[in-house]
Order: structure tokens, then sequence, then C-alpha cells
């Protein structure tokens, strides 16, 4: 694998800023790795509320979940901190990291016997590129850049790599832009 | 370094290797069948044996894999053997000897693994037998044009020489040499050729196991054209580059790529496991109000999550498990939206 990975950068990721226009998915679908198949999630929070929108991609976590229950230890993390896609010739399509993972993230490709997920455009950051979803989003829901440039740009908000699921707290290399001075975010008590 | 090593795997690896020897031992009929001339490819074969029944079961003691692996068993003997049989049989063909999974992952590839594929099942289904001993040739007794074959000590067929047949069987390993050739190829130009492949693709994971097939292949062609060609002359030079590529391969067997023709059978119970899940409840995710997966799997994925340390209980309780994933993207994103109310701005 090639080693221009630029470790300056960040993904920075504020849902809230989503308005659900799928640039950042038409972009996913050019990533060569993924096989012309979008990973990144566009979804409606709740199509009978409301018309938010809101956008996930791979959190990369640091103890990566859908790694830990991979019965087959498909799922490997980089010297980067980058969970890869599953490796193709381990990966026997039993869906426990697409059911386990805490944000939602794999999906397992039916017809292929196999997950594929976000793997921040390895083919690009791999060789000193941006993510692909992160060029394009046009409302700033997307960022890929360092931490100062992102400080520059969202003075009210601090980014946040910490998520709490009732009791288990999960660490990620990617952020979320949340209210200035917030160190993480509770997703359920 | 005795400490470090897995002391289940090692008893497991032991058994089975001392089970090996002695099937060689009785099948070779007391080694009178063994050929000395392959005894370097024996003693692979059986670290071989050693390592992969090691790492196996090593493997199988993690969490989510034991876990499939009970259930497999345990579902084969429910009492619907014939059900699970069918499912088990069919994607046997489909997916496992037909590769259509591969074939649906792109054409070169799945064209290519074909091919490879089953050169080296044909390969292997002559060359274990023969290093072990189990198959033998000779010529039948009173006559120099038939010849017959052996099997443990037992004849099982007998053919003329110069026919097609023995054509067939006598050049099997070419068959394969040529059948492993054309995949490598094929997956060779992919790996030059194909961006993605080329963004993750590593030496030791990717382009060593296609090369090191490719070796075998030629140098096991290499000694039948030395023979037909050159009378012979390289015929040293080409048996010893044939017997290094290959007892490379069957050394580095449980260490390497090659594990995962070891671990690929393991789809076939989860085809089970996938149908039990089917037949039975479904799990619905509270936010979607939709069925995504079976409750069979929501609930293992529980268990071994807690196995592993997680916990994903909620206070009212149930489990983010309980969740699509669909669904705990949306709980994510309301908890975020919930923030950024609270702190009196949407944006910021
Ligand atoms: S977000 Fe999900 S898919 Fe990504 S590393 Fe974490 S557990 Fe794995
Ligand atoms: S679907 Fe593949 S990558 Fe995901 S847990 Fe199962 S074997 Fe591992």
């Amino acid at each position: 694998m090639s080693t221009s990975f630029r470790t300056d950068q960040e993904f920075f990721l504020d849902p809230q800023r989503c308005i659900g226009c799928h640039a950042c998915e038409m972009a996913c679908a050019e990533c060569e790795t993924n096989g012309q198949l979008p990973m990144i999630h566009v979804d409606y929070v709740d199509r009978f509320l409301s018309p938010q929108t809101s956008v996930q991609i791979c959190m990369h976590c640091e103890d990566p979940v859908c790694a830990r229950v991979c019965p087959a230890v498909a799922i490997e993390k980089d010297e980067f901190g980058i969970v890869h896609s599953a490796n193709t010739a381990r990966c026997i399509a039993c869906s426990n990291c697409v059911n386990a993972c805490p944000f939602g993230v794999p999906r397992k490709i039916e017809p292929m016997d196999l997950m594929m997920k976000c793997n921040m455009c390895y083919d690009r950051t791999s060789a000193g590129k941006k993510p692909m979803c992160a060029t394009v989003c046009p409302s700033g829901a997307l960022f890929y850049g360092t931490r100062e440039e992102m400080a520059r740009r969202r003075p009210n908000s601090s980014p946040v790599n910490t998520f709490k699921f009732g009791r288990e707290t999960v660490k990620t290399k990617v952020n979320i832009m949340m209210p200035k001075g917030e160190t993480e975010l509770v997703v359920y008590e | 370094m005795i400490s470090t090593l897995n002391r289940l795997a090692l008893t497991l690896a032991t058994l089975a290797t001392l089970g090996l020897v002695a099937a060689i031992y009785l099948g070779s009929r007391n080694l009178g069948n063994f050929d000395p001339a392959l005894v370097a490819y024996l003693f692979a074969c059986i670290f071989a044996c050693f390592g992969v029944v090691y790492r196996y079961s090593v493997w199988l003691q993690r969490p989510p894999t034991w876990r499939y692996f009970a259930r497999g068993w345990q579902l084969f003997f429910s009492g619907r053997a014939i059900v699970y049989g069918w499912e088990f049989v069919k994607n046997f063909f489909v997916n496992f000897l037909g590769q259509r999974f591969i074939q649906k992952r792109g054409r070169d590839l799945g064209r290519g693994h074909l091919l490879m594929a089953w050169g080296c099942i044909l390969a292997f289904g002559v060359t274990f037998p023969l290093v072990f001993g189990w198959i033998h040739f000779g010529l039948k007794p009173g006559g120099i044009d038939t010849y017959e074959i052996y099997t443990f000590g037992f004849k099982t067929m007998e053919f003329p020489l110069h026919t097609w047949i023995a054509t067939l069987i006598f050049n099997a390993l070419n068959w394969s040499a040529f059948l492993v050739i054309a995949g490598v190829m094929l997956l060779i130009r992919r790996r030059l050729t194909h961006a993605g492949q080329i963004a993750v693709q590593t030496f030791e994971g990717d382009w060593l196991p296609l090369l090191l097939l490719l070796a075998i292949s030629l140098t096991g062609l290499g000694i039948s054209l030395d023979y037909k060609f050159m009378d012979g002359k390289a015929h040293q030079f080409m048996a010893i580059t044939h017997a290094i590529t290959v007892i490379l391969f069957l050394v580095w067997m449980p260490f390497g790529k090659f594990f995962h023709i070891i671990q690929r059978p393991a789809q076939l119970g989860i085809a089970i496991y996938r149908k039990a899940g089917e037949e039975g409840p479904q799990a619905v995710c509270p936010h979607t109000g939709q069925a995504f997966t079976s409750q069979l799997q929501v609930g293992d994925l529980k268990d071994v999550t807690t196995q592993l340390g997680f916990d994903f209980r909620r206070s009212d309780g149930g489990s983010h498990l309980d969740y699509s994933p669909q669904g705990k993207r949306a709980l994510l994103a309301t908890a975020h939206l919930k923030a950024r109310q609270k702190a009196g701005s949407y944006f910021g």
C-alpha cells in the first residue's frame, strides 16, 4: 500500500449541515476501491416528521466493533487508523459487522457475498488527496483538512470523537462537529 | 515461547498431525508404496497439516467464530437435516465449486479465480495422494502396454498406454498447470490495471500468492517439457526448483493468503445460519418499523458483543443492537440535532 497518507489531515462531519443533495453519494461511487458502488449513507432521519437528512461515513473507530465481531478476521485497521473494507478473500458475508457497527455503516453486497464500507477513499487519501465526498459537499457537512483550518471555518463548534452509547464509549478517528466546548456526543443515556 | 502458544490448538494440531502420519503409514501399506523421491514434499505436507490445524483452532476460539461454528452444527442436528443439508449442497455447488459470488465481483476476477481454483483442486487431488503413497502406478505384469492404478494398495483401475486416457492421466498435473497459468495471467492483468486494486494491494497478500502459483506451474510444466524436448537434460534443475516452490506453498499455507482456502467453507455454514434465520422470527427495528435481520442473529450478536467486552444495553431495557443500521444512523443524527438545539443554534 502507498504511504503518502497525510496524517495532519482529518475528517470532520457535521450531519446537521446535510441538505440531502446526494452529491457525496455520486462522488463516492467514483471511488475505484468500492467498485463504483457508493458507500456513504444519506438518509431522511424521520421521513414522516421532518425533511431532515443526515450523512454518515465510517467513523474509523479506535477499537472497531465491526472488526471484533467479524468471525473471519476480514476487517483490519492500518497504521493510519483507517478501518478497511472486508478482505475479499476472507469475508464470508455473515453481516455481523453490518448489524453490530454502532454507527450503522457497513453494507453487505448481496450477490458478491461481501461486506463493503467506506475506507475513507483509501485510493485517494493514501496518495495525499482528500476523500471524494469531502471535495464535493456544498454545505460543509463533510470536510477534510487540518484541525486549524476547521477551527478557522467553524469558530463556534468543537470537533468531538467520543460517542456515548449508554455505558459504552466509542472513540473514533473521524470527528463530528458539536457546539463549542462539547467533548462528547451522547447518542443515548 | 511455549507459554504464548494456544494449548488447545497445540493439542488439536498434534493429534491431527499424528492422525495424518498414521493415515500415511497405513494408506501406503506400511510405506511400501511410498515414493522416497517425494520425501521433502511429505515433510512439507505434515508441517502444513500441523500449521493449518493450529491456526484453524485458534481462529475457531474467537467468540464470533465459535458462535457460528457451534450454531452451524446445532442447526445441522436440529432435526431439519434435509432442509439444511439441501442448502449446504446447493451452496457447495453454486458458491464453492462454481464460485458464483466471485463471478459477481468482476468478470476477470471471476474467470481468473475459477481457472486458478480448479487448477489447484486438480493438482491437490493428484499430488496429495501421490505424496502420501495412497496411490501409485505400475505396469501390469505380463505385458508392456497396460498400466494399473493402485489406491491404498488395492487395484482400482487399469488403462492401455498410448491412448487418450493415458495422455489424460499422465498429464493431469500439466493440465492443472495450464489452468493455473491462465487464471494467474488474468488476475495479474487485473492487479496491474485496476486502480482500486492498485491502491489497496500488498506484495505479501496479493502478489506473492500469484507469483508463487505461477512459479509452481511453470517449473512443473518445465519438468514435462524438458523430458519431452530436451531428453531430460535439465531435469535436476527443474525438479529442484519445482520442489522448492511447492514446498514454499505448503509451508506458507497456514500463515499467508492461501489459508483462505481452508476458511472459505465456513461460508456454507453461514448459508445454513441464514436459512434458519429466515425461517424464524425477524428482528424489527424500533425506528424504521421494518424487519432487517433475524432475531437469531441479533440475539447472537448481543451475546458475542458482551463476551467481547462491549455493552450496548439501553436504559429502557433494550439494546442498541435492536436497531437496524438505518435506525442507528437516525439515532446519531437525532442526538446531534438535539445537542445543537440545546446549544441554541442549529449550526455553528
Ligand atoms: S464506524 Fe462502524 S464500520 Fe466504521 S470502524 Fe466503526 S464499527 Fe467499523
Ligand atoms: S460480513 Fe464479512 S466482514 Fe462483515 S463480519 Fe461477516 S465476515 Fe466479517
